[in-house]
């Protein structure tokens, strides 16, 4: 890709080409060539799509909730691009992306796009592509970006650097009173979903949260997370239901981060998050391209495994000589 | 792998096939393999597999059939692909899909069949040594 490659494709996914987006996605996930560029040039195009987040356990039915949703803001006319993250394996690198099959009802929407993604071993549930692709995504130009994240468990809350309103679905037989007082993914959520809420021991589930919801320390004049029961596959179409419901407290949120300017302050607090990320990406690259050849990396990590160094000491000794004082 | 760059997989059902037990044994071999497979499923139509795969931006898109439809179907997913310049893709076929077929996808536009009973050592290497992007 050349520069000038880079401007044209930028220009055509301002200009709508889902192809180039496409494109441009699979750059960015790959860190190659032209990969700043594109966020350099993208960058001043986002801000303007409301980003809803959908974490929550394995099979919890975050993909059914997300089609449903889709189809909620299409039909008030809203365009909307969907960003689906599932597992990379740790030993292979390979990833089965299942998400899409879910969503078929889209398969031909142009209002609608919809990309796989493999979380590349990311912790905490969300690749660091996440984030420039959500801003790619905004570029081309849609009003809802949806992020569903990977099967989480109890503490991958990466997401809420990223979305401006997060939903985490639970279901029932996901544990008693106990697992609703636990510290960990609830305390992120905005909306939580109760789904599955025809099944046995729903209830009861949803006072639970409820009652961790009342006792939470949330302060005055903060945002008060809701519980909301949602239905989404019934042999009776009459008994899916709660996602009118749901579309209406993913816009008073939104309301209410608007109101009450926490809208800023999450921004803020996003870039901090998001500066942070790429500078240890960079700064990574850039060493470890400096030591390319030298052998060095190759001694520091034998030392280490040797016992005679530790991973610490390796590091500042890293830094001293190659960042802060530029021996080489 | 060329690029250092993950291979994307599009793995599909066409029409009304209702046998995906190879199409997920397939999936499964190609994750193992280190490759990034997105499964669309059984039941779908030509024009939403298309989307899929200028969506995904996929290197390689994978028809399994094995209720022989894939002299109807194959043609109507080339055709497509061509209308969407979507040439710098893989197609392969896989299922059960008579020898005398064969001469005939390839003709269509399908870069390789693999017959059941192929070996996953073939397509894994075929895909790596064969994707155009």
């Amino acid at each position: 890709m050349t520069e000038n490659n880079i401007d044209e494709m930028v220009q055509k996914i301002l200009d709508g080409d889902r192809r180039m987006l496409a494109r441009a996605i699979t750059l960015v996930e790959n860190s190659r060539k032209g990969h700043r560029n594109i966020m350099k040039q993208v960058y001043p195009h986002t801000g303007k799509a409301m980003i809803v987040g959908i974490t929550g356990a394995g099979g919890a039915g975050k993909s059914t909730l997300t089609d449903i949703l889709i189809a909620k803001f299409r039909k008030m006319g809203k365009t909307v691009g969907v960003v689906l993250v599932d597992p990379s394996s740790p030993f292979t690198g390979g990833a089965m992306l299942g998400d899409r099959i879910r969503m078929k009802k889209h398969a031909r929407d142009k209002g609608v796009y919809i990309r796989s993604i493999a979380s590349r071993g990311a912790m905490g549930g969300l690749s660091r592509a996440t984030y420039d692709i959500i801003r790619i995504i905004e570029a081309f130009g849609v009003d809802i970006v949806i992020v569903e994240t990977l099967g989480t468990g109890q503490d991958e809350i990466d997401i809420i650097h990223l979305v401006h309103t997060c939903l985490v679905v639970f279901t029932p037989g996901m544990g008693d009173d106990i697992q609703a007082m636990k510290a960990g993914i609830l305390e992120i959520a905005d909306l939580i979903i109760m789904n599955k809420a025809d099944l046995e021991g729903a209830e009861a589930f949803i006072r639970h949260l409820q009652g961790a919801v009342t006792t939470a320390n949330i302060p005055v004049g903060a945002w008060t997370p809701k519980v909301f029961p949602s239905v989404c596959i019934s042999d009776k179409p009459a008994n899916i239901k709660g996602h009118d419901e749901i579309i209406k407290g993913i816009y008073e949120h939104f309301d209410f981060l608007n109101k009450s300017k926490a809208l800023d302050k999450i921004r803020f607090q996003r870039l901090e998050l998001e500066l942070g990320l790429i500078l240890k990406d960079e700064l990574q690259n850039l060493i470890f391209k400096g030591l390319k050849g030298t052998g060095l990396k190759k001694k520091y990590i034998t030392s280490i495994i040797g016992g005679e160094n530790d991973p610490y000491s390796v590091v500042r000794e890293i830094l001293d000589n190659y960042v802060l004082h530029r021996k080489n | 792998m060329k690029n250092n760059k993950q291979i994307k997989v599009i793995i599909t059902k066409v029409g009304l096939d209702g046998h995906d037990r190879g199409a997920k044994i397939v999936v499964s071999l190609l994750k193992e393999a280190g490759m990034e497979v997105v499964y669309l499923g059984m039941f779908n139509q030509v024009e939403d597999i298309i989307q899929a795969v200028v969506d995904e931006d996929a290197d390689v898109l994978g028809l399994s059939y094995l209720s022989g439809e894939q002299l109807i179907f194959t043609p109507k997913i080339v055709g497509e692909m061509k209308k969407n310049e979507l040439n710098d893709v893989l197609l392969i076929v896989g299922g059960t899909i008579p020898v005398e077929d064969i001469p005939l996808l390839e003709e269509m536009g399908v870069e390789r069949v693999f017959r059941a009973g192929s070996l996953s050592n073939e397509f894994i290497e075929y895909i790596e040594k064969n994707i155009k992007k």
